[in-house]
C-alpha cells in the first residue's frame, strides 16, 4: 500500500513529486495570464486592467503552538502574508480557516485568535472572513490556514524567474533562527537557548527594498531555507549561484546548536527573512538601505549569478573549498551522535 | 564557542599550508586511509576535504555510521514492539530499511514512533505516559556511556531499552583480519576515542602493523592526522597517535567505562553488512530493563541487504557509492533501498548530498 508519509510534507523533493501529481489532474491552471498553479511561485496573481491581484494560501500546523518569539496565530498571519509580500505586492486582506479538536483550552484558542489580530492590525491587513470547525480529538491540536490577498501595480508583479547572470544575492538577516527556537523547546529534544523566531510580516522591508531598485526575485526561505530558495532560483532559471559561506549571516547560537545536533543551517527554516536577488550595480547600495530598516540590520551580499554550474548552487566554504549545496530531501532531522 | 573553534580549526591559511606540507611529504606514493566514524564523513563533505588533498592521498569511510551497521533484524524488532508499546529513538533512525517496513512507513501505518535526542529525553517522556515506553539505541561507545549511566541510575518502571550497541575496536580489528586490505592506516574516531582511550588501539596497530591516528573533527584535525599517518609509514611505524590531545587521553574516561561495564556485558551480534562480529555488541545485564527479555519478539527471518544493494561493500570501505549500481538512481535519500543512504552520517547519504551533482 503506497502511503503518505510525514516526508511527503516536509518541502523537500517529495512534496515537489505529491505536488506536481496532484498539478497534473487540474486543466485550468491559471486566469489568464496570471502566474497560476503550475509556475510553482510563491503566489498566484488575477490580472485585471491596471492592478494584478496577489494570492496566497498556506496551512499551518506546528509543534509546540507556542514557542520562543511567537505561536501558531502569528504565524498563521505571516505565513501567507509573507507569500503575497515577495511577490512585490502589499497585503491587504487574509481570510482564515481554523481546525480545532475538541478539548482544546479556550484560553490558548483566545490567545491565539488576540496573536492573529495584533499581527493583522500592525501590518493594516483586515480579516475579511473565515471558517472554524471543531474536531473530534485526535492529535491535530489545531489547524489554521489562512488566504491573504494582495495588490500589486500591473507590471510590477516580481516572479522568481527574473534572475540574469551577474545578479548579487542578498539576504535580510540570520538564517535559520525560527528552525532552533522551534526545536529547542520540542518534546525530546529540549535545550537551552536565548534564542527565538523571527517570526514577523516582511512587507515593509519588501518596500523599502522595492523603492531602490527593480528586484529580480525574491523569496522569504521559510521550509527548506537557503537552499531550497537558491536551488530552485538555479534550476528555475537554469544559472548558477556561488555563495560564500563566511558571508551567510548565522547567529553563533544557531551554529552551536546546528553542530551538536547534525543539521545544517543553510536548509533551516527563517520565518522573518527575505533572500533578494537585484542586479550587481544595485547590489551596495540596496544592501545599505534595507540595512537602515529593521528587519535588514543584519543583512549581507552572500554570493552571486554565474553562467558556470547551470542549475546548481555552489558553497564556497570557510576553508575555501568549494562544493555543491544541494536541495533539502526532507525535514531536517537531528542524528544520533 | 562555535566561532572560536572556527577560527582556530578551520583557519584558511593554516590550511592551505598544510595541504602543502601533505603534498611534499605524500609525493610519489599512494596513500589510502580509512576513518570509522560518520561525523568524521560529515567534516571530510562539508569542507569538501577530497577535493583539496592532492590526488594521491584518498579517504575512505568505514563502518563508522551506527545507524547504518544497525541489522534489519533489530528495526523488525523496533517496529513490532511500536504497536504496542512507544518506540523513542534517534531521529535517523526512523527512515533506516528494515525487512519490510522502517520505522518511519510503520509510524505512518499507526505505530507509535517518537524522535528523542537522548536517553535523558526518552526518560522525561516514559514518565509523563502510563504506555511502555522502549528506548531503540543503536550506536557506538560514545552514546553506550550515556545510556549506562541512566541504566545505572535507575529507568522509570514503564521504560525498556532495545539495545544495538556496538564497539568500535572489535571491527576496526575484523576489517583488518578479512584480509585484502586496501589502506595504509586508520583515522581513529574522535568521541569513540574520548571514552575508551587511544590505549584501546594499541593492540590493533600492534597485531596487524597498522598505523591508526586518533583524530578530532574539524578539517585541521582530519588533515594532520592524514599528515602524521604518512610519517609514520615513511618511517615504517605502526603504532597509535593522538592528534586529538585536547579531548582524548591514553585511559580515556574511566568513570563512563565503569558505568559501561556495570551496565553492559560483551556479545557477538550481527552488524548489516558485516554479519556477526565476534565480542562487538553490548547487551544489558539486567534482564529487567532488557527489551528483548522482556517483550520476547521473535522475528523469524530478516533480510540486511537486498538483492543489488551494495551497502555491505560500501560499509567495509571496498568500494564507493559511485560504483554501487543502484547508487542516485534506484536509491536515493527521498526512498533509500539501502541502510548508507538514510543517515546523515552514512556514506551514500553524504555522498549523494555532496557530490552527486558534481558529475
Amino acid at each position: 500500500m503506497r502511503t503518505i508519509t510525514l516526508s511527503h510534507g516536509s518541502g523537500g523533493k517529495l512534496t515537489t513529486e505529491l505536488i506536481e501529481s496532484i498539478v497534473k489532474l487540474f486543466k485550468i491552471k491559471s486566469v489568464g495570464s496570471g502566474i497560476g498553479l503550475d509556475d510553482f511561485d510563491d503566489s498566484a496573481t488575477i490580472p485585471l486592467s491596471d492592478f494584478e491581484i496577489v494570492l496566497s494560501t498556506d496551512s499551518h500546523v506546528v509543534k509546540p503552538i507556542f514557542f520562543p518569539g511567537g505561536d501558531i496565530g502569528k504565524l498563521a498571519v505571516c505565513g501567507s502574508a509573507n507569500d503575497v509580500a515577495v511577490m512585490g505586492a502589499k497585503p491587504l486582506a487574509i481570510l482564515s480557516a481554523v481546525v480545532v479538536e475538541e478539548g482544546f483550552s479556550m484560553e490558548k484558542f483566545e490567545k491565539i485568535m488576540a496573536s492573529m489580530s495584533e499581527e493583522c492590525s500592525n501590518n493594516e491587513i483586515a480579516l475579511i472572513g473565515g471558517d472554524t470547525k471543531v474536531v473530534e480529538r485526535g492529535s491535530l491540536e489545531i489547524s489554521i490556514t489562512t488566504t491573504c490577498i494582495g495588490i500589486a501595480k500591473k507590471g510590477s508583479v516580481v516572479s522568481d524567474r527574473g534572475i540574469k547572470i551577474g545578479d548579487k544575492i542578498i539576504v535580510s538577516g540570520y538564517i535559520g533562527d525560527h528552525a532552533i527556537a522551534l526545536l529547542s523547546v520540542r518534546e525530546g529534544f529540549e535545550f537551552d537557548t536565548e534564542l527565538k523566531s523571527d517570526v514577523t510580516c516582511v512587507y515593509p522591508l519588501v518596500e523599502v527594498g522595492m523603492n531602490i531598485c527593480r528586484i529580480n526575485a525574491m523569496k522569504d526561505p521559510t521550509r527548506g531555507g537557503l537552499s531550497a530558495v537558491l536551488n530552485e532560483w538555479a534550476s528555475k532559471n537554469n544559472v548558477g549561484i556561488i555563495v560564500e559561506e563566511e558571508r551567510v549571516p548565522i547567529r553563533d547560537s544557531v551554529r552551536s546548536a546546528c553542530e551538536m545536533l547534525g543539521l545544517d543551517p543553510f536548509m533551516l527554516a527563517s520565518e522573518g527573512k527575505v533572500v533578494f536577488c537585484v542586479d550587481k550595480e544595485y547590489a551596495e547600495e540596496f544592501l545599505a538601505e534595507i540595512r537602515k530598516h529593521e528587519l535588514g540590520r543584519n543583512a549581507e551580499i552572500i554570493g552571486e549569478v554565474t553562467d558556470k554550474y547551470k542549475g546548481k548552487v555552489v558553497l564556497k566554504t570557510s576553508i575555501g573549498s568549494e562544493k555543491i549545496l544541494n536541495p533539502p530531501i526532507s525535514d531536517p532531522i537531528p542524528r544520533i551522535c | 564557542m562555535a566561532d572560536i573553534l572556527a577560527k582556530k580549526f578551520r583557519d584558511k591559511e593554516k590550511i592551505a599550508s598544510l595541504v602543502k606540507y601533505i603534498k611534499k611529504i605524500s609525493e610519489g606514493k599512494k596513500y589510502t586511509f580509512m576513518h570509522v566514524c560518520g561525523t568524521h564523513e560529515q567534516t571530510i563533505a562539508r569542507f569538501n576535504l577530497r577535493a583539496i588533498l592532492p590526488s594521491n592521498v584518498k579517504l575512505i569511510a568505514g563502518p563508522g555510521c551506527p545507524v547504518c551497521i544497525t541489522p534489519a533484524k533489530d528495526i523488525d524488532t523496533a517496529i513490532k514492539l511500536a504497536e504496542k508499546n512507544k518506540v523513542l529513538t534517534y531521529g535517523d533512525m526512523l527512515r533506516v530499511p528494515g525487512t519490510r517496513d522502517s520505522l518511519f512507513t510503520a509510524k505512518a501505518k499507526g505505530a507509535d514512533v517518537g524522535i528523542v535526542y537522548s536517553i535523558k529525553d526518552a526518560k522525561k517522556i516514559a514518565e509523563k505516559t502510563d504506555k511502555n515506553v522502549v528506548f531503540f539505541s543503536p550506536g557506538f561507545e560514545t552514546t553506550a556511556c550515556t545510556v549506562a549511566t541512566e541504566v545505572l541510575k535507575g529507568l522509570p518502571e514503564n521504560m525498556f531499552i532495545l539495545s544495538s550497541l556496538r564497539l568500535i575496536p572489535p571491527i576496526m580489528e575484523l576489517l583488518l583480519g578479512i584480509g585484502d586490505v586496501r589502506f595504509e592506516g586508520y583515522i581513529a574516531p574522535g568521541h569513540v576515542s574520548a571514552v575508551i582511550g587511544y590505549g584501546a588501539y594499541e593492540y590493533i596497530a600492534k597485531a596487524y602493523h597498522m598505523p591508526i591516528v586518533v583524530a578530532g573533527f574539524e578539517p585541521l584535525d582530519i588533515l594532520l592526522a592524514v599528515a602524521l599517518l604518512i610519517r609514520q609509514i615513511k618511517k615504517g611505524d605502526a603504532k597509535v597517535e593522538n592528534e586529538y590531545s585536547r579531548v582524548v587521553t591514553k585511559e580515556g574516561n574511566t568513570k563512563a567505562k565503569r558505568a559501561m561495564e556495570e551496565a553492559f556485558y560483551v556479545a557477538s551480534d550481527i552488524w548489516r553488512g558485516i554479519g556477526r562480529v565476534p565480542f562487538s555488541a553490548l547487551k544489558l545485564r539486567n534482564e529487567e530493563v532488557d527489551a528483548e527479555k522482556v517483550f520476547k519478539i521473535k522475528i523469524e527471518k530478516s533480510i540486511d541487504i537486498k538483492p543489488n544493494c551494495s551497502c555491505h561493500l560500501v560499509i567495509i570501505g571496498k568500494i564507493s557509492p559511485f560504483e554501487c549500481k543502484m547508487f542516485a538512481k534506484a536509491c536515493t535519500p527521498e526512498n533509500p533501498y539501502g541502510a548508507c543512504m538514510v543517515s546523515s552520517e552514512g556514506t551514500c547519504y553524504i555522498a549523494y548530498m555532496n557530490y552527486a551533482n558534481e558529475k
